[in-house]
């Protein structure tokens, strides 16, 4: 399937240059396929690899009926008036990728939704795995100026089978006038891993997300990492959930939070339902100027034999660790910087190293400003 | 290399140092001996420009320039090296990326060398000082300090923590820092020691020995001669030995 392949390159220097930002290659050079939404209208839609299909979602419920079966299962439509309001739309937009039993792409799969001039960019995203197959996904999310105002529902629901893993990496550079409202949960089943990061590093109104991982079958692994900076007037609450229903099943929730001025709520819950599973949440958050880190992990522990922990650290870059790096020849600004670079420098299991190498050019643009 | 003139130092608001007088010329090293908590750290914090450590009275003059009032960086950039007893974790930097921004701008990048040369090959790519042992912090402070290529290097008890195995590798770093296979003529660096059990003195041949007793320096001497007393005698033979002299 491929829609207006030339749509990407018709694109100003300037919208590329923002798009860049999050990921995006319109050479496509190491992309498995592409997907692009500029406000409700689907620009692109391309996949090069076999087993990989990459269609919107209207057509999607046309050519495969079955896709039904897997709307608003993980998430539930009536779950807020943001779900609602997507699932009110006659027509949906947004896209379903299906990777199929034994699909290994090694590049990722990238999905870029631009929001140019609506006041409100709706989508409704699928997005699975069979069994056995392997999918990466880099979601990049921008609108068009900083000065612009509207709003982002985004729904997505992520299946991911057996033994299989998906790898969804989303990197938001919004404006400081857009709110936004991602939905999101996955379905794990056995042995199957499912790993979400999420970037922001730019200024924005309002993001509240608070995506779920569901691990129902054995041995399923989740892995959430969020690598986030309030510049003064944003507001993230951001979460991350997982609740571990199969045996054996695993889930690990990472937080590195700055805030310049903005606030951050850092929410993490771990359910551990099942014998023989574990959770850990970890959050540190730096406040480098007056602005509010408040973080909120939970554990849930619903039978013995689950074993749950937490780590949280908030507060200034310590006193020592400049000095230490002051004594070692650097000045107190770049030893600060050094430092916090360091402080997001995450990496995460089971990326592939282009991938991360992707995350890494992301954070290192945005941290230009530190 | 150092002066220092009539020194008073407050940390938290009380005295802790008082009255330190230190002359240390190019190409001598000194080791500082004394007991726990009698301000042997302070003095070299001090030195360095930790904002903890308030100078109260008098100078601390390095190659004739008073830098007493210099934020760290700028007396690192003049070829003041520390190395740390205790350093911090910083989660996230690696070690190698440090080695990276501590090597002097134009200085030769022999950075590799050194790394094989302490065994720190399977360090670089790991968080500065998480999980390191004892031992490993040690050879990477070392490490960190044969990048930076100061004039000028203050160890703290250099030899704590360190297994038998590395001490000699520890000895014969800091005898290479200190410019030890050069002739005292020509010897360009100069040290200023901590220690307890005196086992780098084995390694190095230091040229004086100084002990602090309670933030005061009591005697001056030759380091294996002090080294000696304090072995057969004990600290308390310093305090009483002064006060004998005083009375």
């Amino acid at each position: 399937m491929q829609t207006d392949p030339d749509g990407m390159n018709a694109l100003t220097q300037e919208d590329k240059a923002r798009l860049e930002q999050t990921g995006l290659e319109v050479g496509m050079e190491h992309r498995t396929g592409s997907f692009f939404q500029k406000d409700q209208e689907v620009i692109h839609c391309t996949s090069v690899a076999e087993g990989l299909e990459v269609i919107p979602i209207a057509e999607a419920m046309e050519k495969h009926p079955w896709i039904e079966d897997y709307l608003w299962n993980a998430v539930p439509a009536d779950k807020d008036k943001y779900t609602s309001y997507v699932a009110s739309q006659e027509e949906p937009r947004g896209v379903v990728i299906i990777a199929h039993e034994g699909s290994k792409p090694i590049y990722p799969l990238q999905a870029c939704l631009y929001l140019v001039d609506e006041p409100v960019q709706h989508v409704h995203n699928i997005v699975i795995a069979r069994d056995g197959a392997e999918l990466h996904l880099i979601s990049g999310c921008a609108s068009a100026t900083h000065e612009q105002q509207g709003a982002h529902y985004g729904v997505t629901e992520f299946y991911v089978g057996k033994g299989a893993k998906i790898t969804s990496t989303m990197i938001h550079n919004w404006g400081a006038k857009i709110n936004v409202f991602p939905r999101s949960a996955a379905i794990v089943e056995e042995n199957g891993v499912f790993i979400s990061n999420y970037v922001c590093m730019h200024p924005v109104r309002k993001v509240q997300m608070y995506p779920t991982a569901s691990l129902v079958g054995d041995h399923a692994v989740a892995q959430f990492s969020s690598i986030v900076v309030a510049t003064p007037g944003s507001y993230l609450d951001l979460g991350s959930r997982a609740v571990l229903l199969g045996k054996h099943t695993s889930a690990e929730l990472i937080t590195r939070a700055i805030t310049t001025g903005g606030t951050i709520i850092s929410r993490g819950h771990v359910i551990g339902a099942t014998e023989e599973t574990r959770g850990h949440i970890e959050c540190r958050g730096l406040v480098l100027s007056d602005g509010i880190i408040h973080a909120i992990p939970e554990l849930e522990a619903r039978v013995a034999g689950t074993e749950l922990s937490h780590e949280a650290a908030v507060g200034r870059i310590a006193r020592d660790e400049i000095e230490y790096l002051m004594a070692r020849g650097l000045d107190e600004e770049t030893a600060t910087s050094t430092i916090i670079r360091g402080f997001l420098d995450v990496k995460i299991k089971g990326l592939p190293e282009l991938l991360q190498r992707q995350i890494d050019a992301a954070i290192d643009a945005a941290e230009s400003g530190f | 290399m150092l002066d220092i003139e009539d020194l008073h130092v407050e940390v938290s608001g009380r005295e802790v140092l008082h009255d330190i007088n230190l002359h240390i010329n190019e190409g001598e090293t000194h080791v500082l001996m004394g007991p726990n908590g009698s301000g042997k750290s302070t003095l070299l914090m001090t030195i360095m420009g930790f904002n903890r450590y308030t100078v109260t009275e008098g100078n601390i003059l390095f190659r004739g320039r008073d830098v007493t009032s210099l934020p760290i960086h700028e007396r690192a950039r003049a070829g003041m090296g520390i190395m740390f007893q205790r350093p911090p974790t910083i989660a996230g930097l690696k070690l190698g990326k440090l080695l990276e921004v501590a090597a002097p701008p134009g200085s030769s990048g022999n950075t590799k060398e050194f790394v094989t040369s302490l065994n720190m090959d399977g360090f670089l790519d790991r968080d500065i000082n998480q999980g390191f042992s004892g031992g490993e912090i040690k050879r990477s402070e070392i490490l960190q300090l044969m990048v930076q290529k100061p004039d000028f290097v203050m160890l703290d008890e250099p030899e704590s923590g360190v297994d038998l195995e590395n001490i000699h590798l520890m000895g014969a770093s800091i005898a290479a820092l200190l410019q030890k296979d050069v002739h005292i003529v020509q010897r360009r660096k100069s040290g200023l020691i901590i220690t307890h059990t005196g086992y780098i003195l084995d390694y190095i041949d230091a040229d004086y020995g100084h002990v602090m007793i309670n933030g005061s320096i009591r005697c001056h001497g030759n380091p294996r001669e002090i080294l000696r007393l304090v072995k057969e005698k004990g600290y308390m033979e310093c305090i009483t030995c002064r006060q004998i002299q005083t009375a």
